[in-house]
């Protein structure tokens, strides 16, 4: 009786500041202030982190013993099932949009291309973190051997996996894209990366959360800008939930 | 508060540089198979149903870890907790840093927290620890000063457990790691980072509850008027006429 009146006395005045705040928030002006600050963050963030600077790399030994999957863990379709049965030996990765050679290729020819491995850290948006080991081909180079136009702005993925209709996608910018770490991985702690961290390809871009890390990858778009594709927000959970654009913390 | 519904989208804290839902969490709160609401450190497990881990909102039970009336939004939505956090957390550190330039500058710090070698001897110390908890306060000229654990607490505050949140939130950012390294190491890793923003939050609140409590019972009016005038009327000796 007595922890239920306390209850209550702490509900309601916490309720009532909480509420106003919320309140206060929820107003046109508070919220483009907070919006808006995503990329104010981005900027600042830029300001003291040099273009190049390098995630934190681990030894063998700090690796999670299990890594969290997250996300789409399989991709329920004929088409996957069947490349996912032959070892996806005719799995494609296109790399179009604003470039001035379109490329088509398979993991062989990625694997042929120069590599990097790298031990590091996946933050999810959650709050937890996982360290794992992948190697894959260096995204620079992809985009180099592809020429990008000078106008492009942002590298788009495109995903095999869906959530109900609506099929993943996320946006990096080109500071991120060019990143020596930034890589399409294929291996993952030294096996062919599995099913349920995006078998055969997914994104690391190491200085982000973990919702940019698009997996199942079957192709890369450059573009000038997102707000035309999609919800045009840049990413599946940008559209879906609101997440923020910036995933630099 | 937004920070809290941030904890709910995972609410379990770990030591080191990784930690998710395989690894062992010194801290946890969440729902048994039974429906029971709990909250687990290390080895102590305490029931919490009601209040944490499974609670009602609007005759819906919810098995968030904590309730609605606690966090910002009171609904729960990641995004909209982080966006307001970092609204938070922008504002907390630039009134931080001016307000620390500002009190270093105008000799505040030195003057008026910073205690003088004679108040924090042991007996010192101890006569006004005995002082709080009989909540008999300073009258007179004294009361124009802060107090030894005044200050202490004051200082802590805000050159320890600020510092400690405003380098924390910063050390779980994978952006900062790679330009500020340093905040990992200090901290001993990502997760032990959040760990300790964590705890310094509670203690923040902590303080603040304490702060509270002492300005009503100091007399509020008062108290209030002279944070932002500057104008403090004496309380009276003991034994005065009032």
């Amino acid at each position: 009786m007595i922890i239920g009146r306390r209850k209550l006395i702490a509900g309601l005045g916490a309720g009532i500041a909480l509420g106003g705040c919320q309140k206060i928030l929820e107003t046109e002006p508070a919220d483009r202030l907070a919006s808006s600050l995503d990329l104010f963050t981005r900027d600042a963030q830029r300001l003291v982190t040099g273009p190049d600077a390098l995630a934190r790399e681990y030894a063998p030994e700090d690796r999670s013993p299990d890594f969290r999957a997250n996300g789409s863990r399989t991709v329920d379709t004929p088409e996957y099932r069947r490349h996912l049965a032959n070892g996806f030996a005719d799995w494609r990765l296109t790399v179009g949009g604003m470039v001035a050679r379109p490329l088509s290729l398979s993991i062989a020819d990625m694997q042929a291309m120069p590599t990097r491995t790298q031990i590091t850290r996946h933050d999810c948006v959650e709050g937890w973190s996982a360290i794992g080991q992948w190697t894959g081909t260096r995204l620079s180079h992809l985009l180099t051997l592809a020429r990008i136009s000078e106008k492009a702005r942002y590298v788009l993925f495109r995903c095999a996996d869906s959530f109900g209709d609506t099929p993943y996608y996320e946006s990096i910018d080109m500071i991120e894209a060019m990143h020596p770490q930034t890589i399409m991985a294929w291996r993952m702690n030294g096996q062919p990366l599995p099913e349920r961290h995006g078998a055969p390809l997914r994104l690391r871009v190491e200085r982000q959360l973990g919702y940019k890390h698009a997996k199942y990858v079957t192709g890369i778009e450059v573009i000038e800008d997102f707000r035309t594709i999609a919800g045009g927000k840049g990413g599946y959970w940008e559209d879906r939930a609101g997440y923020q654009w910036w995933a630099g913390i | 508060m937004s920070g809290l519904t941030i904890f709910n989208a995972h609410p379990r804290l770990y030591w080191g540089q990784y930690g998710a839902n395989p690894d062992y969490a010194w801290l946890r709160i969440g729902a048994t198979r039974g429906g029971d609401g709990f909250l687990r450190i290390g080895s102590l497990t305490v029931e919490t149903t009601g209040v944490l881990g499974v609670w009602e909102k609007d005759g819906r039970t919810s098995t968030r870890a904590f309730p609605h009336w606690m966090t910002l939004p009171s609904h729960y939505s990641l995004s909209e907790g982080r966006k307001y956090h970092f609204l938070g957390a922008w504002m907390l550190a630039i009134a931080g840093v001016l307000y620390l330039l500002w009190s270093l500058v105008n000799r505040h710090v030195c003057r008026d927290l910073v205690p003088r070698q004679t108040e924090i001897t042991p007996g010192h110390l101890w006569q006004d620890i005995k002082n709080h908890a009989r909540l008999r306060l300073p009258r007179g000229e004294a009361a124009a000063r802060y107090n030894p654990l005044q200050k202490l607490a004051y200082l802590s505050v805000l050159f320890v457990i600020l510092p400690v949140m405003v380098l924390t939130g910063l050390g779980m950012s994978p952006m900062m790691n790679s330009s500020w390294g340093w905040i990992l190491d200090l901290f001993g890793g990502r997760q032990s980072a959040r760990s300790v923003h964590f705890i310094a939050a509670f203690l923040l609140v902590a303080f603040i509850v304490v702060h509270l409590v002492m300005v009503v019972v100091a007399g509020p009016v008062n108290e209030i008027r002279s944070m932002i005038t500057g104008r403090f009327r004496l309380p009276a000796e003991k034994g005065d006429a009032a």
